[in-house]
């Protein structure tokens, strides 16, 4: 990595600064709020480095879940990840060991960078995009340390931060809700969860309520795939 | 500050098993499609419906503790709910919806339903 590479990434970047900075430091009062001060906070985000997966570990961790749980519920809220990777694969061809940092860094927000930010003609494509990736990881690790030192220092009541989560999902809704064409999804998400969480109470609820979602998506694809269905009309 | 549930053992194991899991997620399709195949369409068509159906059920999650016996354990999630939804709606900037809710949410059950 070059200054020439780093002058044409940071700016790119600039918008990840902000909102890594005030998420992450959002994220650290959550942490510190339930006994895990800076250098938990720090660990965190430099082995997991992911926005709503850390939000959801500090709700895993204050109840004590089960490693088991620990995973599915990690597993389940990285899923999205499992299609990011497809469009990347040919940027990332020929990185070398560095493509093992891209793959682990893939947030949703250096995600979005890569699809869409161009390196200038002069910066070899691999180091900008992994000084892209740094940096992001960087910001965040930074942001999440700051808040659980501010949880710590200041010593405010935090009681009720935890509702950051729960807003976060609520904006990525809104924003999903404008982005889809259908809404089915969303909202079987929710009736499904509901009547689980009705059936057989809130700590059990999540596998139940994952298995019918799956299972009725599944059933409703002749309705909802509609990418499929006119690449199939083409390759027939 | 409360204790923790866990000792710090258990917390760095937990912590470890997150980390393995999401480089899991993230690692998966360069393991099974980076030699040319193509991955099946059922995984490409569950990838595009999940997701929002996958946010809705953690909203659902992340509202379990509401409790309707007294207006203390319902209103403040229900307005500080509506007023990230409202201000996203409304001025489309992330930041400001969350900071936005999660302080007014801290309010109401700190100063207002105390």
């Amino acid at each position: 990595m070059n200054r020439k590479t780093l002058a044409a990434a940071f700016p790119c970047t600039v918008p990840v600064l902000m909102g890594y900075l005030a998420i992450g430091m959002a994220f650290g009062l959550m942490l510190q709020s339930i006994g895990y001060g800076p250098v938990w906070a720090a660990f965190m985000s430099l082995t997991i480095y992911a926005g709503s997966g850390q939000y959801l570990g500090v709700s895993l961790l204050a109840m004590g879940a089960s490693l088991g749980q620990v995973a599915l519920l990690t597993f389940i809220i990285n899923f999205r990840h499992l299609v990011y990777g497809l469009s990347l694969l040919e940027k990332f061809h020929g990185m070398g060991p560095r493509k093992l940092y891209m793959m682990f860094s893939l947030t949703d927000e250096t995600y979005a960078l890569l699809s869409s930010a161009q390196p200038p003609e002069e910066v070899d494509p691999h180091d900008f995009y992994f000084t892209i990736a740094l940096l992001d990881h960087s910001y965040w690790v930074i942001g999440s340390v700051l808040g659980a030192l501010a949880g710590q220092l200041l010593g405010f009541d935090t009681t009720g931060v935890d509702f950051a989560m729960t807003a976060l999902f609520i904006v990525i809704a809104v924003s999903q809700w404008r982005a889809y064409p259908r809404h089915l999804p969303a909202l079987l998400g929710a009736a499904a969860t509901v009547v689980c969480l009705l059936l057989v109470g809130a700590d059990n609820m999540l596998l139940p309520a994952l298995g019918i979602i799956v299972l009725i998506l599944v059933l409703a694809r002749p309705r909802l795939d509609v990418h499929s269905a006119v690449k199939g009309a083409d390759a027939a | 500050m409360t204790t923790p549930a866990l000792t710090p053992g258990q917390a760095a194991l937990s912590i470890l098993v997150m980390a393995a899991v999401t480089f899991l997620t993230r690692a998966l399709p360069f393991l099974l499609f980076d030699h040319g195949d193509h991955p099946p369409r059922i995984i490409l068509y569950l990838g595009s419906v999940l997701p929002p159906a996958i946010i809705s059920m953690l909203i659902v999650y992340c509202l379990k503790g509401v409790s309707f016996a007294t207006p203390a354990g319902w209103v403040p999630a229900l307005v500080s709910g509506l007023v990230a939804a409202g201000l996203h709606i409304w001025k489309h900037n992330d930041l400001l919806s969350i900071f936005g809710a999660t302080v007014l949410y801290m309010v109401l059950v700190q100063a207002v339903f105390a």
